[in-house]
């Protein structure tokens, strides 16, 4: 028996949690102290998510083996509820906050301040408007969330996670789409929160953060947990080898593949905002790319580095202005079917939205893009298609347990990998990387890097754009600046430091 | 240490071979996209019983089932056309008026009082009439982006106006002989027995052939007491229904009709790029669009053959009736929307099978007959189907979301 002083805020001991067919956890134990922040790491698929999930109130008590303590004391939750009343919030990856209703509405959804079924809209709108301003944020409760940003957007989703006077808070990868000066605010907040007796468990890829942050850190591998350590008793090459299981090399592979002619050029690309017609998205860029050449653009979300590349692919919603050059011919591009035609291939973000059909199989996902070529012009040959993908799950290394499985199912590395073979199946010459590691674990990111500086080597034209520093900075031959639809900068690999690039991605300088 | 409840532990067991969903039923793995219609076809013969034992006897009778067969016809042509409509996320909800429309325009050809054609041409003008209003209803969708549900919605109302004016609400009868033998002639027995024999063979060759490919995709391929079933039951099946409707006349055209074309169907839907694209447009829109796929050009093929499979339902309709009225083939369209529902298409887009939409139009049929033999008063047939509708379908998500 534990007396309730000297136990920790939580204690999860020896959860087992199953799957058809897969051991997500197994006994895997976490504990948190109040005031500190723990972090978990561990590649895709290690079990984080499904750890917190049966945190959260997702997976009720009974679905899971093993047991919940909260200050010593046993919890069953029969959802979230449950587990929010214990006082347990948590902020997933995904954002769940609805559209079409104001960051006050967001806030309190579900829990609305009513008198007879009728909402106190005055106090509602008071009391969240004191919670961002606790926070320090800068949104107007009455802003319409479709309107924000998406860095906002997450910080609003983790105002309505303390709006419910958590004790122990949750947040799976907060940063992936916040700007450098939204994560400092989101920093702060979780320095006040520590001083409140707050328990946090921060959850992401970035160790840098991580190690910035943390007290301990707890590493899973493949629903196990491998090692708990505060986090000045380990390093982080140490961290990166506990997860992945062995020592991991080198991260970006050396560059320097030979630069062949230009193959693609844009001039004088504009693009007008669909909804505001006067605000110019993309304002004039003009740039060209070699073959054997890995072209990354930085620069801040909002920049309008994926409408460019959306525009240029003929899928972007707005007016395009400018022109496309291949192989020093004008080609005009009016929609995808076109881009491809002229070997144009673009791996998009947020892969579940725009690259993936997530209830069909790898197979159906894999030769979408090319299905005339690899299966037949009206009838389909299922043979030549197998065949054709599963060479190309071998070679990108595809963890499923057949070319049959559903999209769905795989984890985030692997429906990337699935994204990428469904545009190389294509056959392209350039190939347009949106975000190409975003949620993807360490190992799968490595093996992504290596697959980009395989193909710029056999002579593709690769133009990449991340919002990740180091992942433009170590895979990029050049490297464009853009912010707020211009290009502010151009940075050959010698030239380009994280300082330099950042300063023209803020706007602060020019090159 | 707790252990984790039973539920978990069975799902554990039915280890996936191929990584598609998969469920164990008296030892034997089925995959589960294809289980509603299983489940369909399970409801499906629970249903026959049930009418066999109330009308003592006769539901299933030569006879009764030639004419249960017959009007699954109409219905299941249409659910053909619905199921490819709905797999793309679309819906049709005129689909009742313009077989309305398009039986009167084919009566209408074919009648001395009016055009006075022969045989082929006044059919192709009922085709026709419904190729071209889904042409209409398609090029509005796809090129004007008005959502599908308005703009058939108003055909709905607008195409049933038309035939009302035309035929002044009166009747127009059908002359011509070949057309009214479409509703009514047979098969020749041993010609049914061909037919049947040669899909024994085709199945059989089909599923072997499937079966050693599994093997090069690097599957697990089926057990031999699988692919034994799956080579049998559908043949038996087949063989069962061709000897009940050989001992009243023989295979009725309706039927033949009904099979072409679902046939035809389904070869489309599995087996073409343009199949597969339907699935790609209905499952991720923004997917398929950036993976090069024209989403307008495929949901107007997709509003024509609509259209089209409406004319070649309204004839099949009209011939049985024996002339075409103003008010023929009213809420159609629910009953093949209906079938494609229970026979696993999803309303959202990308997922449905013809195969499924068959069975579903064979199921709808079937309520329809057995309660007419029944002499159940209309409203009360109504309330039934509609409650069965619901229930069916209701069942059916609750086990989804178990699993």
């Amino acid at each position: 028996m534990e007396n309730g002083k000297t136990s920790p805020l939580l204690e999860m001991r020896e959860i087992i949690k199953t799957f058809p067919g897969v051991r997500a956890l197994d006994g895997v134990s976490f504990d948190l102290r109040a005031g500190e922040v723990h972090s978990l790491v561990g590649e895709n698929g290690a079990g984080k998510s499904t750890l917190m999930k049966i945190l959260g109130g997702v997976y009720p008590h009974g679905e899971y083996g093993g047991e919940i303590r909260i200050d010593g004391v046993e919890q069953s939750f029969a959802g979230v509820r449950d587990s929010e009343a214990a006082g347990v919030a948590v902020v997933f990856q995904e954002l769940s906050l609805v559209q079409e209703m104001t960051v006050g509405e967001n806030i309190f959804l579900g829990r609305e301040p009513r008198s007879f079924g009728v909402i106190r809209w005055h106090e509602l709108y008071g009391r969240a408007r004191k919670l961002l301003d606790d926070l320090h944020l800068s949104i107007d409760p009455h802003t319409m969330v479709r309107q924000l940003g998406i860095g906002q957007q997450q910080l609003v989703e983790i105002a309505k996670a303390l709006s419910h006077d958590a004790r122990i808070l949750v947040l799976d990868e907060p940063t992936a789409a916040l700007t450098g000066s939204e994560a400092e605010t989101l920093f702060a907040i979780l320095d006040r929160l520590r001083e409140r007796g707050v328990g946090m468990v921060y959850i992401s890829h970035k160790l840098d953060e991580v190690f910035r942050l943390s007290d301990r850190i707890t590493v899973l591998r493949d629903g196990k947990t491998i090692g708990t350590h505060a986090r000045g008793e380990i390093s982080e090459a140490r961290v990166i080898a506990l997860m992945v299981g062995r020592e991991v090399g080198q991260l970006f592979p050396a560059g320097g593949s030979e630069l062949g002619e230009v193959l693609f050029e844009a001039r004088n690309i504009t693009v007008i905002d669909p909804v505001l017609n006067i605000k110019k998205l993309v304002d004039n860029v003009s740039f060209e790319v070699r073959s054997g050449e890995v072209l990354g653009i930085a620069g801040l979300m909002g920049a309008g580095r994926s409408d460019l590349l959306m525009a240029i692919f003929g899928a972007h919603g707005g007016r395009v202005y400018g022109e496309v050059r291949i192989h020093g011919q004008r080609v005009p591009l009016n929609n995808p079917a076109d881009a491809i035609k002229h070997g144009l291939a673009f791996v998009t973000e947020d892969r579940k939205r725009f690259g993936l059909v997530l209830d069909q199989t790898i197979l159906n996902n894999i030769t979408l893009a090319s299905l005339r070529r690899v299966s037949g012009r009206f009838v389909t040959h299922i043979d030549a298609e197998a065949a054709a993908v599963r060479q190309a799950a071998r070679e990108l290394n595809i963890k499923a347990p057949s070319i049959f499985a559903i999209a769905g199912t795989l984890s985030g590395g692997n429906q990337q990998k699935v994204v990428l073979a469904k545009w190389l199946l294509a056959k392209p010459a350039i190939l347009f990387l949106d975000e190409p590691t975003r949620g993807i674990d360490i190992g799968a990111k490595q093996e992504i890097y290596a697959q980009i500086s395989e193909l710029s080597r056999t002579g593709l034209a690769i133009v990449l754009v991340s919002s990740e520093l180091p992942e433009v900075l170590g895979l990029s031959d050049r490297v464009l600046v853009l912010h707020e639809g211009k290009l502010t900068g151009e940075f050959s690999r010698a030239t380009a430091t994280p300082e330099a690039v950042m300063a023209c991605a803020t706007g602060q300088a020019s090159r | 240490m707790k252990e984790p409840n039973v539920a978990s532990d069975a799902e554990t067991k039915t280890l996936p071979t191929d990584g598609s969903r998969q469920v164990e039923i008296f030892g034997i793995k089925l995959p589960t996209t294809a289980l509603r219609a299983y489940t369909m076809v399970i409801a499906l013969v629970v249903v026959w019983v049930l009418f066999q034992y109330a009308t003592g006897g006769i539901f299933l009778e030569a006879r009764n089932f030639s004419n249960l067969m017959r009007q699954t016809a109409v219905t299941g042509v249409l659910s053909v056309g619905m199921l490819m409509v709905i797999v793309t996320g679309q819906i049709d909800l005129s689909v009742g008026s313009v077989v309305g429309l398009a039986g009167g325009i084919a009566a209408a050809a074919g009648s001395q009082a009016w055009l006075g054609w022969s045989l082929i041409p006044s059919l192709a003008a009922g085709v026709l009439v419904g190729l071209v209003i889904g042409a209409a209803h398609g090029l509005l969708i796809a090129y004007a982006n008005i959502p599908a549900f308005i703009v058939t919605l108003g055909g709905l109302l607008v195409w049933r106006g038309v035939i009302k004016g035309i035929s002044k609400g009166n009747t127009i009868p059908i002359e011509l002989s070949g057309f009214k033998a479409i509703g009514q002639c047979y098969l020749h027995p041993i010609a049914g027995y061909a037919m049947a024999g040669v899909f024994v063979a085709a199945m059989t060759w089909l599923t072997i052939r499937r079966n050693r490919g599994r093997q090069r995709y690097g599957v697990a391929t089926h057990s031999v007491m699988l692919v034994a079933l799956k080579i049998l039951v559908p043949s038996i099946i087949v063989l069962a229904f061709t000897y009940v409707l050989n001992s009243y006349t023989g295979v009725p055209a309706p039927v033949i009709i009904l099979l072409a074309v679902a046939l035809l169907g389904a070869f489309i839907t599995q087996n073409t790029t343009f199949g597969r694209y339907l699935y790609a447009i209905g499952g991720n829109p923004d997917a398929a669009r950036l993976s090069g796929i024209s989403i307008r050009r495929h949901l107007l093929a997709v509003f024509c053959i609509m259209g089209a499979l409406a004319g070649v339902a309204a004839i099949i309709y009209t011939a049985r009736v024996g002339s075409a009225s103003p008010d023929a083939g009213v809420l159609l369209e629910l009953d093949a929307i209906a079938a494609c529902v229970i026979g696993g298409a999803s309303l959202m887009g990308g997922r449905g099978t013809v195969f499924g939409a068959c069975v579903g139009a064979l199921f709808m049929a079937s309520l329809d007959n057995g309660m007419s033999l029944k002499n159940l008063p209309d409203f009360t047939q109504d309330i039934i189907k509609g409650a069965i509708l619901v229930g069916a379908v209701g069942l059916d998500m609750l086990g989804r979301r178990r699993s």
